[in-house]
């Protein structure tokens, strides 16, 4: 149930972005990758995850392994919290057991009954990871997941990330701040911009442009 | 593949669902036009057939964006493509929930309507058979039109640019599936080739709106 990549190339609006990566993700392990913004993280995950088609390049997933989590949350602000996380369980037929379980960890129980719409920033990104718990799947793939999150609440998704790593799941995580997982590898994105990421880099840099800046 | 069904039925009803709107435009159509027309019992009789459908495909078509426009905007559709749940069933099932808020009650507030327009009385039976075959295809051709601009903003007047031309037929032959019961004369023809639209839409187009979604996605 390893993640691997082979030569990996990936583009955003037909422009490649990410080219020449390689890793292998294995149970047990976290990932995290870094590099600046527009390297082509969330390009990298969305493509990992089967949302667009690889450039070139291999990516061996366990079938029906991966659970994104993207920078949206997909909620939907007229459901309570827990018919939010119920609606995933059965999706991903996992049931109600994995709807409790989930909302206890992510510390959403007092808040099951509350609509999604009158939830915190915050709160909404804690409901949003704890699809995850509900999916059921080893490898997840998470696009920025501390995003408005609190001190509080990231040392918290941290021990829910442990907890999953421990019992053999993985994690591949985009982040820009230190998740306090010390056992996490970090893979930096910046050598693998491809050359055309590149050539759009140095247009940057043309005097003639650089009159307007 | 239920629980997407539950979770759109439930989302209609709740307050900014949307459920109604169809209904309450089509019930403004039947009650506008006797007033603009004149309450002249014969002209309304004969254009009844053809208000009524034109009033429900409208209707139909108000609601439409919808289907993928809201899971879209918040990040739902992008984590239904990655769940187990294939695209295909998500559209055939996420078509028949708008069916099932816009099409069914159309279908059962028509005969009502009717009155209001002088319908001739064979007509009623016709006019319910005419949209309980026909609203289907409505539903999944909007559900192929909304897949196709999915991801634009205000792609509300492309839909509809969209759709409108696939519309046609299954108006015509719905329309004259009523218009014939209303005047006593055999149904079978439009009636065969209304339910044969409705079932090469259903066949066909869940599979075109998934491969269109898919390419939205991207």
């Amino acid at each position: 149930m390893e993640l691997t990549v082979r030569n990996l190339s990936v583009a955003r609006g037909g422009i490649t972005v990410l080219e020449g990566l390689g890793f292998t993700l294995a149970p047990g392990r976290a990932l995290v990758l870094r590099g600046p913004n527009g390297v082509g993280k969330t390009t990298l995950l969305r493509t990992l995850c089967g949302l667009q088609p690889a450039v070139r390049g291999e990516i061996a997933a366990p079938p029906e392994g991966l659970a994104y989590a993207s920078h949206a949350d997909g909620l939907k602000s007229m459901l309570d919290v827990r018919e939010n996380l119920a609606f995933w369980a059965a999706v991903f037929g996992t049931g109600p057991a994995a709807v409790a379980r989930a909302l206890e960890r992510m510390n959403l129980s007092t808040l099951a009954a509350r609509r999604a719409a009158n939830l915190s920033a915050g709160q909404k990104r804690r409901l949003g990871l704890a699809r995850l718990l509900v999916s059921g799947r080893p490898v997840w793939v998470l696009d920025e997941p501390t995003v408005s999150l609190d001190t509080a609440s990231v040392a918290l998704f941290a021990g829910v990330i442990r907890d999953h790593l421990g019992q053999g799941g993985s994690a591949l995580i985009a982040t820009h701040i230190d998740l306090g997982l010390d056992e996490a590898e970090i893979l930096d994105l910046t050598p693998f911009r491809a050359a055309t990421g590149a050539l759009a880099q140095a247009w940057g840099d043309d005097p003639f442009l650089g009159d307007f800046a | 593949m239920i629980a997407l069904l539950a979770r759109d039925l439930r989302l209609a009803v709740r307050a900014g669902g949307g459920f109604g709107l169809g209904l309450a435009f089509f019930l403004l159509v039947a009650v506008l036009v006797p007033l603009g027309v004149g309450p002249q019992g014969d002209t309304l009789a004969r254009i009844a057939p053809g208000i009524l459908w034109v009033g429900a495909l409208l209707a139909c078509l108000l609601s439409l964006d919808r289907i993928f426009a809201l899971d879209f905007e918040d990040g739902s559709l992008d984590l239904l493509a990655t769940s187990p749940v294939p695209m295909e069933g998500a559209v055939a099932v996420k078509a028949l929930a708008h069916w099932l808020v816009t099409g069914l009650p159309l279908t059962l507030a028509a005969p009502v309507l009717g009155v209001l327009l002088y319908l001739p009385g064979p007509g009623y039976l016709w006019l319910v058979v005419s949209l309980a075959l026909g609203t289907p295809a409505l539903s999944v051709i909007g559900a192929f039109g909304a897949a196709l601009v999915v991801g634009l903003k205000r792609g509300g007047l492309l839909m509809s640019l969209l759709v409108l031309p696939l519309y046609v037929p299954t108006l015509i032959f719905g329309a004259e599936v009523v218009k014939r019961g209303a005047a006593g004369m055999e149904v079978a023809t439009p009636l065969a080739l209304l339910a044969g639209i409705t079932a090469g839409a259903l066949a066909l187009l869940p599979f075109a709106a998934a491969a269109a979604i898919r390419v939205n996605l991207r």
